[in-house]
């Protein structure tokens, strides 16, 4: 089965061993995820106010060319997927930014007069923005996914990190309960790893606010570890590049300065999934963490 | 804190353009603090955001306009989420930071020449746009 998939600026450069464990991962599981043939930056934030159409462009312009595939696209970036899924609901319920965003759009398709025509009539929402988890869930199912682990995570303690982006606003998102989401302990119970709940899995990590102010980062990240930690977690999963970022980086300063503090890896999700599934080291390239997950795997005897 | 109030400011042309800006009832909020509570960058702001709202309720969008707190919210959306009002305080922040940046008031938060070389090597691009997008305009 083919899935049209938009793969994002990040997970082409900083975040490789994401999107290369996620297409190894569907491939054992029998999904080959076609990367859309022309995409562009969704934006990486939605813009809160009312009248921006220029920073919907990139993402429904991203949504045009995924129409081209099919009546759906897959991400796995928690930015891309709050933001493609966003605009669409734009396009969807507000007719005025509809028609702005098509104009541009016709404007594009004429100035690319000569490269084959990527919008077939106005875009007006027909594709539905999945994330990589719900396509597991909805494609796959994660019973199904237990039935194809080869090698049970057990002993393994994992906690699941939301973050924001995956959930809120849930009205938009609709992806689970913005306070007390479940999906992802649900996926991680089906690979065997004893999963380990904690009261910050949806606090923010800082965000982009790294770049404004790094103390800012690492009081959230602080907050959300230091939960984690008390729970009993040997790793963190999430599903956002920026959030490994900033819980797994900030952990040099957390450390500094928290007398004791014991690092633990953040992982992808796709990385625990594609060892779970069997596939080598070579597919799942833990070498650009800053706190190592090899050794507690191995310690766990699962590498 | 004094706040002169006067029907001119309150139902002034700026506030208006808050509420425009951001789709919010700024009348909605009933100052139940929840917002303040949840907020996980509350501590490092000087107006805290159920603060900010009742400001902007009796007019006085200069005050909040200077705040540094419009400039560390980072749109997490838990303030909108646990409103029992359906008040989104990250979208205010959004309209308020759009009121400074589009009219040029100050300059930018966040400068791209000045993004650190070393963020701009180790951090996903996300972080980095997203922060120029907010934060720069």
């Amino acid at each position: 089965m083919k899935v049209p998939y938009y793969p994002g600026c990040t997970l082409h450069e900083r975040a490789r061993d994401f999107d290369a464990s996620a297409r190894d991962c569907a491939k054992a599981l029998g999904i080959e995820l076609e990367e859309l043939p022309i995409w562009t930056c969704c934006g990486a934030v939605f813009p809160l106010t009312t009248d921006s159409v220029m920073e919907i462009l990139g993402a429904v312009r991203n949504l045009a060319y995924a129409a081209r595939l099919g009546d759906k696209v897959v991400t796995l970036c928690s930015f891309c997927y709050n933001v493609l899924k966003r605009a669409n609901k734009v396009v969807r319920d507000d007719p005025e930014r509809r028609e702005k965003a098509n104009l541009f759009l016709r404007a594009d398709t004429e100035a690319r007069e000569g490269i084959e025509s990527y919008l077939k009539g106005d875009y007006v929402g027909q594709v539905d923005v999945l994330h990589y988890i719900e396509m597991l869930r909805d494609l796959v199912g994660f019973d199904e996914i237990e039935k194809r682990v080869k090698k049970r995570l057990e002993g393994l303690n994992v906690a699941a990190y939301y973050g924001c982006m995956l959930l809120r606003p849930a009205n938009e998102m609709e992806f689970d309960d913005p306070e007390q989401p479940t999906i992802f302990e649900e996926f991680l119970s089906s690979l065997g790893c004893n999963v380990i709940d904690f009261p910050m899995k949806t606090e923010c990590c800082g965000g982009f606010q790294i770049v404004n102010d790094e103390e800012i980062a690492i009081a959230c990240s602080q907050t959300v570890m230091g939960s984690a930690l008390k729970r009993g977690a040997d790793v963190v999963v999430t599903t956002c590049p920026l959030c490994r970022y900033n819980l797994d980086e900030k952990q040099k300063e957390i450390g500094e300065r928290v007398r004791d503090y014991e690092k633990i890896p953040v992982i992808y999700f796709t990385q625990l999934l594609g060892l779970a599934l069997g596939l080598g080291e070579e597919h799942l390239d833990f070498s650009e963490n800053h706190v190592d997950p090899r050794p507690v795997l191995a310690e766990r005897r699962l590498l | 804190m004094r706040v002169e109030l006067s029907r001119e400011r309150v139902n002034g042309e700026l506030r208006e353009r808050v509420e425009e800006l951001s789709g919010q009832h700024l009348s909605a909020c009933y100052q139940c603090g929840m917002c303040t509570a949840g907020c996980p960058v509350v501590e490092t702001m000087d107006i805290v955001p159920s603060e900010v709202i009742r400001l902007l309720q009796l007019g006085d969008v200069e005050t909040v306009l200077e705040s540094k707190t419009i400039w560390i919210c980072a749109s997490c959306l838990q303030c909108a989420s646990r409103c029992p009002r359906g008040v989104e305080f990250s979208s205010i922040c959004d309209a308020l930071r759009a009121i400074v940046l589009r009219k040029r008031l100050s300059a930018p938060k966040v400068d791209a020449d000045e993004v650190s070389s070393v963020l701009v090597s180790e951090a996903p691009q996300m972080g980095v746009v997203g922060a120029l997008r907010k934060l720069n305009g």
